[in-house]
């Protein structure tokens, strides 16, 4: 790793300020950062904690849903979301092992958008909206592809917030050596419709299976998927599944996930 | 009532306390005076031409110290292969020179072609990344594939090679014509082709190394990640660096595993050496995790065509197999003797096999090389036996219980010579097979499939009875096979003047609880407790000339020394006695730590015999000298051979091809047993690692070369929700005829015996879910192959 300095702002406005600086990079949990700095693939000058700054931190239900700050732990929304939304927080406690768990936090994931991470699934399977300093991003408008969003240069996430369903499940299928998701599926059922959110799958990152969320909305039981097809066009083949492995773990994890919301 | 010291008592493991609480002590804790930290510069291309090397520019950088690169090392010797084997034609296999760093050409990704020695280990890196970018290598193609390699002779790993081809084994040559014959009218004959997939080893200490030099002496002390602290000397010293033994101290202490990738001597122990000695300061190493993938000693990678020739009614009748063995790019210690000598030797397994002929073609590639892994050729040799055993079954719609049954050496056939070389002095297969049958419920199998079928899992179950041949080695016969070392071992039992004992050990303890078991051996010998014993290893300037711990020798081979010594000391104390109690030496009896003269009240104990040896005013100083400490050899007449019975069952998703093992049953014979839970650990370690192969871990290069599995990111280890609780049992005891102890030594076998079993029951619980199309899955048996078997 090579030598870097470090900052730890208490308010958002510090951490944009800090930011600006050449070099800068926003360090949040650090899960995906730090091993890629340790293996020198990543050089920052500076390093700027976001999980210095409270207005970024916790878990709070109010009348838009349930929010969450951008800084906060999987941990503690694996335990503070519990009685609000048991399906994300369930998502949460899965999420890698305790010490991610206790480090990694929603915001860091949101950004960096791993194609095989939990939260783009549950946040984009859940409709919800990405708060930043700047302006609040619908999820749908988020997501753009693999390790790409709609952040801006010096835009930071500050929370997360999620309309809660009235039934939903996160059903994950581990990649064997990194226990990401080789595929996963976040299903939420709303008064007005079904949402269906794959990640691990696509080499265009986490995305809406539709087809299966019309056939959802109409009758909501596994049954209403067997029907219907999932192209492997556009899967991410990998020494772990073919795009046709995937494309059918897209289909029974979806099953699964609604034979499981609760 | 267990017995809660000495022999058979499940004593806690000692070494655990400082193991568990963070105060063991790895080469890498070592902090030294003075120390600089040396990097390897290691190629990016799995084939290339070394054009130039500059150095100027890393030179000049902060810290830097010394630069060395393969024409620093051109003059020494290389790093050499501890086995000839001679191809089928009698021609000695081919033995391209090792270097320590390489010289001409890069041959795998991760080859060190340099290293750099700084002040501090962020300079070192710093100044490694310039030289690379300094240094011009023109890329070849890259061999990867051994059909290839073998195939296409215009393209070699090395230029003087012109085949890609180590050597052409066949096992037993002049049986060839015979076993052809036998396959000629076999009633029935089974075919299978399949691949014994190449694993990362994955200590969790990485490699470490740290040269010092002393110039007012000129002694040289190597401390390293090592299993066998005298073969590294004997490597680094005599062969490749040109140091005296006498001027060399080899120390290996606390080492976190090794699984083999530690026996042998690897080329950054000789760069810290002679590091060390350019700039008289300590120089160490430590590779990273990456290193570890790129460049410790893989293990297996065999692909293998086996045929097995059998009656109707499953009696087998002949074996034959073909089998290409990777080497990777350089001979590593023990490469060659793997494939060959500790696989083909095997290949009769427990059975009544009248022919067997084995061939090997061992391949060089553009890879990392390949040696000796937890089992070393015996797995390999297992898992191409049973499984086609099963496939034999499935084809001739055989029990498998009842054909391996038929099949099995029986008990009253002791000593058993098979047809690839071996005698094996003992065993009751049968015995354990009829004890698996029991602790697995085989009766219950059906309602549990029934179970598993309610939560839409089809279920299995598999058989894999296996043998090994451990103890490694008696010399005289691996001498005649080709070993350019012999494999015996040492032992040296010091009592000292208040009755402490110190025992200095040949074995290396890298985990497997030497300090606990050795000391409950002589414990019960000498009839004192286990806290007065303490086990000294791996300081070449303390122990005697042993050969260190792999092949599960340690007890069979070294354990034996020490017992030796053990009664060296008796029967020395006995003199002693005598002299003491005024009687003649041949009515000394020694029982329960006291030496007492038979029939009479008149004794001593322990304690005043060894205060009498050191103190010695009433000795017998003109017959006898003073101390007590014995030193003794032992060269083992034979393996020994350990054997079992495994059954697995598994749970199959049929939607996703995930299989879960719902069971694994162990009944083994490993003959006496010392320390029970000690044995059991070893089992659970070992069947972990068997389903860790079978399941999850495999080694990918793509057609580049390039290292694919290069981090736990995609090298999937076996972790505690993979395996089961596991059912172990080793109440079939047939001892050991040949060691004084009757061990045989339990280190491998659930690395030998469980792939097999799980690949078996996947198959069988995909039967019995009326997919019968499918007749093999190569390992890993990962969801993806599963679900594509399925539907393929």
């Amino acid at each position: 790793m090579h030598n870097f300095d470090f900052v730890k702002p208490s308010t958002i406005a510090d951490a944009v300020k800090a930011l600006s600086a050449e070099g800068a990079q926003a360090l949040s949990g650090g899960q995906t950062l730090t091993p890629t700095m340790k293996q020198r693939l990543a050089a920052p000058a500076t390093l700027v904690s976001l999980t210095g700054i409270a207005e970024m931190k916790g878990v709070c239900m109010g009348a838009d849903g349930l929010s969450i700050g951008a800084a906060t732990t999987h941990a503690t929304v694996a335990k503070e979301a519990a009685a609000h939304y048991p399906a994300l927080a369930a998502l949460a406690g899965g999420i890698g092992d305790p010490a991610v768990r206790n480090r990694g936090t929603i915001g860091g994931s949101l950004a960096n958008n791993d194609p095989a991470a939990c939260y783009p699934a549950g946040t984009l399977g859940s409709g919800a909206t990405i708060v930043t300093n700047r302006r609040k991003i619908a999820a749908d408008d988020y997501f753009q592809g693999m390790f790409t969003t709609a952040l801006e240069e010096g835009e930071i996430i500050t929370g997360v917030t999620f309309p809660v369903p009235q039934k939903a499940a996160y059903v994950k299928f581990n990649q064997p050596a990194s226990r990401f998701a080789l595929t996963a599926v976040f299903v939420a059922k709303f008064a007005d419709g079904v949402r269906v959110a794959v990640t691990g799958a696509s080499n265009d990152g986490v995305f809406r299976w539709t087809e299966a969320e019309k056939a959802l909305s109409a009758n909501f039981a596994a049954s209403s998927v067997a029907g219907l097809t999932v192209s492997p066009d556009g899967m991410i083949g990998d020494l772990h599944g073919t795009p046709a492995y995937r494309a059918n773990l897209v289909k029974v994890l979806t099953k699964r996930a609604v034979e499981a919301a609760h | 009532m267990p017995k809660d010291h000495g022999i058979g008592a499940s004593s806690k493991r000692r070494e655990d306390v400082r193991f568990l609480s963070g105060r063991g002590y790895y080469t890498d804790d070592s902090a030294l005076a003075g120390q600089t930290y040396a990097v390897m510069v290691r190629s990016n291309v799995a084939h290339g031409r070394i054009k130039s090397i500059n150095t100027a520019n890393a030179a000049k950088m902060p810290g830097v110290l010394a630069i060395f690169t393969g024409e620093d090392f051109k003059d020494v010797g290389g790093n050499p292969a501890g086995w000839l084997i001679n191809s089928r034609d009698g021609t000695p296999m081919r033995e391209p020179k090792r270097p320590v760093l390489a010289h001409g050409k890069v041959r795998h990704v991760g080859d060190a072609y340099a290293a750099v020695i700084a002040e501090t280990y962020n300079q070192a890196k710093d100044a490694a990344q310039q030289l690379a970018d300094d240094s011009e290598i023109e890329e070849l193609p890259a061999i990867v594939d051994m059909k290839k390699a073998v195939a296409d002779a215009s393209n070699r790993v090395h230029d003087e090679i012109p085949d890609n081809l180590c050597f052409d084994w066949g096992w037993i040559e002049d049986n060839r014509a015979a076993v052809n014959a036998a396959f000629e009218k076999a009633p029935h004959i089974t075919t299978l082709e399949l691949v014994n997939n190449r694993l990362v080893p994955n200590a969790m200490e990485p490699r470490s190394s740290i040269g010092e030099y002393y110039p007012g002496t000129g002694d040289y002390k190597l401390t390293t990640t090592s299993q066998n602290p005298h073969l590294t000397r004997l490597l680094v010293g005599a062969f490749v660096l040109g140091i005296p033994e006498n001027k060399l101290t080899v120390v290996a202490p606390d080492v976190g595993g090794g699984f083999g990738s530690k026996i042998y001597h690897y080329g950054e122990e000789a760069v810290v050496l002679a590091a060390a000695k350019k700039l008289a300061r300590p120089v160490r190493w430590t590779a990273e995790r990456t290193e570890s993938f790129l460049s410790d000693a893989h293990g297996r990678d065999h692909v293998t065509r086996i045929e097995l020739a059998s009656t109707k009614d499953g009696e087998i009748l002949a074996i034959r197999t073909e089998t290409l063995a990777n080497v990777g790019a350089y001979l590593s210690n023990f490469s060659t003797a793997t494939p060959t000598f500790l696989h083909g030797t095997l290949m009769a397994g427990p059975y009544k096999v009248p022919h067997v002929y084995v061939n090997v073609k061992t391949v060089f590639t553009n890879t990392a090389p390949v040696d000796a892994y937890r089992g070393a050729g015996r797995p390999e040799a297992t898992f191409s036996l049973e499984r086609i055993i099963d496939k034999m079954c499935r084809e001739l719609n055989l029990d498998p219980f009842e054909v391996r049954r038929k099949n099995l050496i029986q008990p009253d056939q002791f000593p058993y010579t098979t047809p690839v070389g071996l005698v094996y002095d003992t065993g009751n297969y049968q015995a354990t097979l009829d004890k698996l049958i029991d602790l697995a419920d085989v009766a219950g199998f059906d309602k549990r499939a029934a179970a598993s079928k309610a939560k839409g899992k089809l279920r299995g179950m598999g058989l894999s009875t296996w043998i090994e041949a451990c103890g490694i080695a008696p010399s005289n016969l691996v001498g005649v096979l080709g070993s350019r070392v012999g494999l015996y071992d040492a032992a040296t039992v010091r009592v000292n003047a208040t009755g402490t004992i110190s025992v200095m050990t040949g074995a290396h303890s890298h985990g497997q609880g030497h300090e606990t078991v050795f000391a409950q051996v002589v414990a019960e010998k000498l009839g004192i407790a286990e806290s007065q014993i303490e086990i000294v290893h791996g300081d070449t300037s303390k122990i005697p000339f042993g050969m260190g711990s792999y092949g599960s020798r340690s007890l069979a081979v070294c354990g034996s020394a020490m017992s030796k010594a053990v009664d060296k000391i008796i029967a020395k104390g006995k003199k002693i006695a005598a002299h003491m109690l005024e009687a003649s030496e041949n009515d000394i009896v020694f029982a329960d730590g006291k030496f007492s003269v038979a029939g009479t009240d008149k004794a001593k104990t322990f304690g005043e015999i060894a205060f009498s040896a050191y103190v010695p005013h009433n000795y017998p100083l003109e017959t006898l000298e003073p101390g007590l400490e014995e030193t003794a050899f032992y060269d083992p007449a034979n393996f020994t051979y350990p054997a079992g019975a495994y059954l697995c069952e598994v749970e199959v998703d049929p939607e996703t091809g995930k299989v879960d093992i719902a069971s694994f049953t162990c009944a083994d014979d490993f003959g006496n047993v010392m320390n029970p839970m000690i044995v059991e650990g070893q089992v659970h370690g070992g069947v972990g690692q068997g389903i860790g192969q079978a399941l999850l871990e495999n080694t990918t290069y793509d057609e580049n070369g390039q290292l694919l599995t290069a981090s736990y990111m995609d090298y999937a280890m076996p972790r505690a929700d993979d395996v089961p609780f596991y059912t172990v049992d080793h109440s079939c005891i047939t001892p050991c005829t040949h060691n004084p102890l009757g061990v045989k030594g339990c280190g491998e076998a659930g690395a030998i015996g469980s792939p097999p079993a799980v690949v078996n029951a996947v198959i069988d619980a995909l039967h019995r879910g009326g997919m019968t199309h499918v007749k093999h899955i190569d390992m890993p048996v990962s969801p993806s192959r599963v679900w594509q078997a399925i539907n393929g």
